[in-house]
């Protein structure tokens, strides 16, 4: 068993906005691009171009439909990885030490070179956000891009997970969330942002911010006068306003 | 264990070298950074600088590195060995592919340069292929947009000299409603998410108008699940609410649309036209004066209301017929409703919804202008309700009307080119009279006379022959579609197999997946492809694609010219063609090679001119026989359309320091490079609304090369060009439609929108309405032959409303028969809740045909994928009248493919079938298929 640090300096963490995201998958493949090219072994593909193809990804979206009790279904977008949990279940319960949580920032991490890949994290993780790699046999998952938000070769404006950087509806936020000063402190508490499955007790530190209410156009538009009061039932009456509405104008005669 | 935190490198180098170029995982032409390592693309992310994405990156773009890696590229140049349809090649030199190609086309030249058709599907370097076609001969040229959405291009510049796109966007910066009408999820990929995110941040309210709720419906904040094709009138009573109470902006209607034009009601070939001086300009009445008055007159105030008679006649403004026909109690809320699947409530909600928006919050901006009329004005008065729209508006028989009546609510909103409404992108706005009409005039061994595609002014600028007859294999800008402003590619095979209008010999070919997901009647099409005739030749006699790769239609051709990936080329984004520019300023882009290919193949265009200049083609040829350019990038350079004017409009003159009109500058790419791939020049302030009146705009224009003078121009909301093809009908002047398309000239080129109901006699029991959208993260088929894409959308099951599901007793996994009176195929279905009760759809090109894309023949795009195409005829069920109607836009050509309406019953559970059907054969795949597993990292 792995110990998680008593609290950490900071919780880096992301805020997904639900009402903002399109389900376009931008997030996905930023992350594979980058991950694979960067922090432990490249994300493998398994029957690539065949019958199965299934490869490892540290991020993915899922779409749910929503049913309220009045009204259209709704489509909700979902993109999720690993929510670097406070009390995480995937780090302590680690037999060789690979999973832990960095004290700086709270960021949960997979030392690559002690990982067996015998599982047991992904088994204990409520949210199914690690993967096993088949080709390398470790265990991969979110690093909240630790290479790069740090990364003095990268320009500061560039200094965030690439998923953040590449969103281009602006859905995902990042900064500390233990900082309540921090602008996705501030955005949390100001949309009402949420734990995943609180339940599980596992105080993740990133946030969804959930979808604005929908459908309303027809509760929140009064449809008759003022506003869409007739002036005329007619052409002919429409004229007779029309004169007068012209000479209104700037320039005419009223 | 205690806490042993290893140390790592948070540091690490990120690459050796960032190359920017431009994207082309789609149509969207993004700035990308390519980072290199050890010479080869590691990863690629967006360019924050880049005026389209501003550093954001869809998955597409940023999946780049997997499609350069893919099996399915093509190696070399081929021709056919076996059969067509066979996938049999043998490789080749490119001396002999180019001797083969200048062997059969140049022979065509000299006799009929007719007999090459070249159509060039999803290109992006159209002012360059059509600068071939021209300088070749032919009148056979043309790219896509006539299966894509020439609808809503051509309704855009009729009524108001520009359209959505790539022509314009809403005003992000102070837009509070946002209103979408049939946006599939990758159109302005990036840019329509940007705007999401940035107008949601502001809780701005976004509407969609869709039958399908993904994507950016998902997100709306109001969904309008609408009945396919039905938009128009949807829009059309929403104008009728706001006629009624009064919600439209009288003053903006006076001075900038052509609401106030007087119409001939004379009796004769004039009537419907407007009244005209000496000048031609369209008269008002000045209502300062009460005096009959040219519109542009200076000091003119154009009244809305006042008459004018003559000899015994009143002519009226447009506003009056306008107010005639729409305060009609056929558009009212309660007599729309049920066609449209929209509660009347809700129509007057939402119409309310934009009145209140547009005028009670109202807002000035305290910037000056001066209008063409001379009148200075102190402040932008802004109304900040915009609108986009696409493809579901567009590929239906009544998108042409139905994109013109959402631009006349747009304009009788006063929302268009006002802050916080809609707004132009140059070289838009550009009227109709600022665009050339078509030119189809042949003659042997010599350039067409003029560019093909254009906007017909009335019928005199018809593609007619002598006797009559089309000028175009397409039958483009005919009687059957007048209007048809980007061709019809979509009728191409068809009518080469038919004959009609006439035989071609070559087929010439670009990026376009004709024998697959590219064509309505799939399998007609590939026996069209491979059919014989009675001496055993192919009636298609010969083919030449070019694509990079291993696509369904390479078997299909004889010959093959293997094109580079992005990465590896040169192009040009150009002013002259579909640029990359912002409401605030032009804009153009290149791509450059960041890397060179590791095989014999060759960008199109570059082979293209090697092709030309073999054939020593005017245009490609100086004087003295040598060639003016040995390849793209030579083109891109030292080209010059006008003196001063060439495909890059940046980085100009001998110093590169002229913007627009300059020499060339031997330098520009190396400039274009340095400035990270493209080019900016700003709008001035002042001149960035009001484009179309706003004087300073039109002198920035013409300075930048836009205009050769100044364009100013009204709204057309009454399109006179319309009037004259009716007026034709009617019996007037010398060119006369066939008696059998009178009755539909006269009733759909109606100069005001109309709504119809699109053509679906002989579709009796068919009552399901059947879509295809494409999914943000694929680009037509090209998405599938990406290890990392088809992992999103590997699958496409037919999409069912619960409705529907219990209605025929299906569960998810179920098959399906679908069938539509041109077809049946059989397909697995999913249940969506979140659907228009009566539509079902699937993800576009999904389906592959085993054997294309290097994909193992198991592949799930190869069993369970499948093509609606197959439902869809180019051609309507027959009438009963004798004759074969087109599935297309009456006034366009467009391509009307959500017109499909279908049955559908459940074949059987699961595990009951293997494959959707129809199944073909495979085809030998010329690449063979991709490795099991890949672990991609290039750097150490």
């Amino acid at each position: 068993m792995t110990q998680l640090p008593q609290s950490t300096d900071r919780k880096m963490g992301l805020v997904i906005d639900l009402d903002t995201c399109v389900g376009c998958h931008a997030c996905v493949i930023s992350c594979k691009g980058w991950n694979t090219e960067n922090y432990g072994a490249p994300l493998s593909d398994q029957d690539a171009y065949g019958s199965d193809p299934s490869g490892t990804f540290l991020n993915r979206v899922h779409s749910f439909e929503v049913q309220p009790e009045q009204g259209h279904a709704q489509l909700v977008h979902f993109p999720k990885s690993c929510l670097h949990c406070e009390d995480a279940p995937c780090v302590t319960v680690c037999p060789t030490g690979a999973s832990y949580k960095r004290v700086e920032d709270g960021i949960v991490l997979v030392n690559e070179s002690d990982c067996i890949g015998c599982g047991l994290c992904a088994w204990s993780c409520p949210y199914g956000a690690r993967e096993l790699d088949v080709t390398e046999g470790v265990m991969k998952k979110c690093t909240l891009c630790v290479d790069r938000i740090y990364n003095e070769n990268l320009e500061e404006v560039d200094r965030v997970p690439s998923c953040v950087r590449t969103c281009p509806a602006g859905a995902r936020h990042f900064g500390d969330l233990g900082d309540p000063n921090s602008e996705v402190s501030k955005l949390v508490d100001e949309r009402g942002g949420m734990d995943l499955m609180p339940e599980m007790g596992t105080k993740p530190v990133n946030k969804y911010l959930p979808p604005r209410p929908k459908d309303t156009i027809e509760e929140q538009i009064d449809i008759l006068a003022p506003l869409l009061a007739p002036v005329a039932e007619e052409p002919q009456g429409f004229m007779g306003w029309l004169d007068k509405a012209l000479d209104k104008l700037p320039g005419g005669n009223a | 264990m205690t806490i042993q935190q290893p140390k790592i490198d948070t540091s690490p180098k990120v690459s050796d070298e960032i190359r920017q170029t431009t994207c082309y995982m789609c149509a969207c032409r993004c700035g990308i950074n390519v980072h290199m390592k050890d010479g080869k693309v590691a990863y690629i992310e967006g360019n924050r600088n880049h005026p389209v994405n501003k550093g954001v990156l869809c998955a597409k773009g940023s999946a780049g590195i997997m499609q350069v890696n893919a099996p399915s590229r093509l190696k070399a140049p081929m021709k056919r060995v076996g059969p067509r349809g066979s996938g049999e090649f043998e490789e080749i030199s490119w001396d002999e592919a180019l001797e083969i190609a200048a062997g059969w086309l140049e022979p065509i030249r000299k006799d009929s340069p007719e007999k090459l058709a070249f159509f060039t599907g999803r290109d992006q370097s159209q002012s360059f292929t059509s600068f071939f076609a021209q300088n070749f001969g032919t009148p056979n040229y043309a790219a896509h947009g006539g299966f894509c959405s020439v609808n809503m291009a051509a309704g855009g510049i009729y009524t108001m000299g520009g359209a959505f796109w790539e022509f314009g966007q809403p005003d992000w910066d102070h837009t509070k409603l946002f209103m979408l009408f049939g946006v599939a999820e990758d159109h302005d990929s990036n840019p329509i998410k940007i705007g999401l995110g940035k107008i949601k941040a502001r809780g701005a309210r976004v509407i969609g108008v869709n039958p399908i709720r993904s994507g950016y419906n998902a997100i709306a904040d109001d969904w309008v699940g609408i009945t396919p094709g039905t938009d128009g009138l949807f829009i059309l009573s929403m104008i009728h609410v706001l006629l009624k109470a009064g919600k439209i902006d009288l003053d903006y209607l006076s001075r900038y649309t052509n609401a106030p034009v007087l119409i001939n009601a004379s009796e004769g070939p004039e009537k419907g036209l407007f009244l005209r001086d000496a000048d031609d300009k369209p008269l008002v009445i000045d209502r300062v004066t009460g005096e009959l008055t040219a519109f542009d007159k200076p000091g003119v105030r154009p009244d809305l209301s006042a008459t004018y008679e003559t000899d015994g006649v009143t002519h009226r403004p447009v506003f009056h017929d306008m107010v005639e026909r729409y305060m009609s109690d056929e558009y009212a809320p309660e007599a729309v409703a049920d066609r449209c699947g929209i509660p009347a409530q809700r129509i007057r909600a939402i119409a309310g919804e934009l009145a209140r928006v547009a005028f009670d919050e109202a807002f000035e901006l305290d910037k000056e202008w001066t209008d063409f009329r001379g009148e200075k004005h102190t402040k932008m008065i802004g109304r900040p309700v915009s609108m986009h729209s696409m493809r579901g508006v567009s590929a239906h028989a009544n998108g042409f009307q139905t994109c013109r009546a959402l631009h006349v609510l747009q304009i009788i909103l006063g929302t268009v080119e006002v802050p916080g409404g809609f707004r132009f992108k140059p070289p838009y706005p550009k009227p109709v009279e600022a665009h050339p009409a078509p030119h189809s005039k042949v003659t042997p061994d010599a350039p067409l006379d003029g560019p093909h595609l254009g906007f017909v002014r009335g019928p005199e600028n018809l593609a007619l022959k002598e006797d009559g007859s089309p000028a175009r294999i397409d039958k483009a800008f005919t009687w059957e579609n007048p209007m048809s402003s980007h061709g019809l590619m979509h009728m191409v095979i068809s009518n080469a197999h038919a004959g009609d209008p006439y035989k071609i010999d070559t087929l010439f070919m670009y990026m376009a997946n004709m024998s697959w997901n590219s064509s309505m009647n799939t399998k007609g099409v590939m026996e069209m492809l491979t059919d014989k005739d009675e001496s055993g030749e192919y009636v298609i006699p010969r083919i030449i694609y070019s694509d990079a790769y291993s696509s369904e239609m390479v078997a299909y051709s004889d010959l093959i010219l293997p094109d580079t990936t992005y990465l590896e080329r040169h192009d040009c984004i150009s002013l002259l063609d579909r640029p990359i520019c912002e409401a605030d300023a032009a804009a153009d882009a290149i791509r450059w090679p960041v890397i060179e290919p590791d095989r014999d193949v060759r960008g199109f265009q570059t082979a293209l001119v090697q092709l030309a200049n073999k054939m020593k083609l005017p245009g490609f040829t100086h004087e003295d026989g040598s060639a003016k350019w040995q390849d793209y990038a030579d083109y891109i350079v030292n080209h010059e359309r006008k003196p001063g004017i060439g495909p890059l409009a940046g980085f100009r003159g001998e110093n590169g320091d002229k913007e627009g009109r300059g020499e060339v500058n031997p330098e520009q790419l190396d400039r274009y490079i340095e400035n990270g791939g493209f080019y900016v020049a700003h709008i001035p302030d002042g001149a960035d609304y009001y484009k179309p009146w706003n004087t300073s705009y039109q002198n920035w224009a013409v300075d930048m090369g836009i205009y050769d003078s100044p364009q100013p121009y009204l709204f057309q909301l009454y399109s006179e060009p319309m009037r004259k093809f009716q007026l034709a009908a009617e019996g007037h002047g010398d060119r006369q439609p066939p008696e059998h398309l009178r009755e539909r000239i006269k009733e759909k080129l109606d100069p005001m929108p109309i709504w119809y109901e699109t053509d679906q006699q002989g579709n009796e029991g068919f009552t399901v309405n059947a879509l295809t959208q494409r999914p943000m993260a694929m680009y037509h088929s090209w998405g599938t032959q990406n290890a990392w894409l088809r992992q999103l959308h590997g699958r496409n099951p037919l999409y069912v409303p619960t409705k529907l599901m219990r209605e025929h007793g299906l569960q998810d996994g179920d098959w399906a028969k679908v069938t539509s009176p041109h077809g049946e195929i059989t397909v697995p279905v999913m249940e969506m809740a979140a659907l228009n009760d009566n539509t079902v759809w699937t993800w576009n090109a999904i389906g592959k045909r085993k054997g294309a894309w290097a994909l193992e023949e198991d592949a799930p795009e190869a069993t369970k994928g499948f093509l609606l195409n197959h439902l869809i005829h180019e051609l309507l069920p027959a009438k009963g009248d004798g004759m074969r109607w087109a599935n297309s836009d009456p006034v366009t050509g467009q391509a009307a493919w959500f017109d499909l309406k279908v049955k559908i019953e459940k074949a059987g559970a699961p595990e009951d079938l293997a494959e959707s059907q129809p199944v073909f054969e495979p085809i030998k795949s010329p690449v063979g298929t991709g490795p099991k597993n890949l672990a991609w990292k290039v750097g150490k």
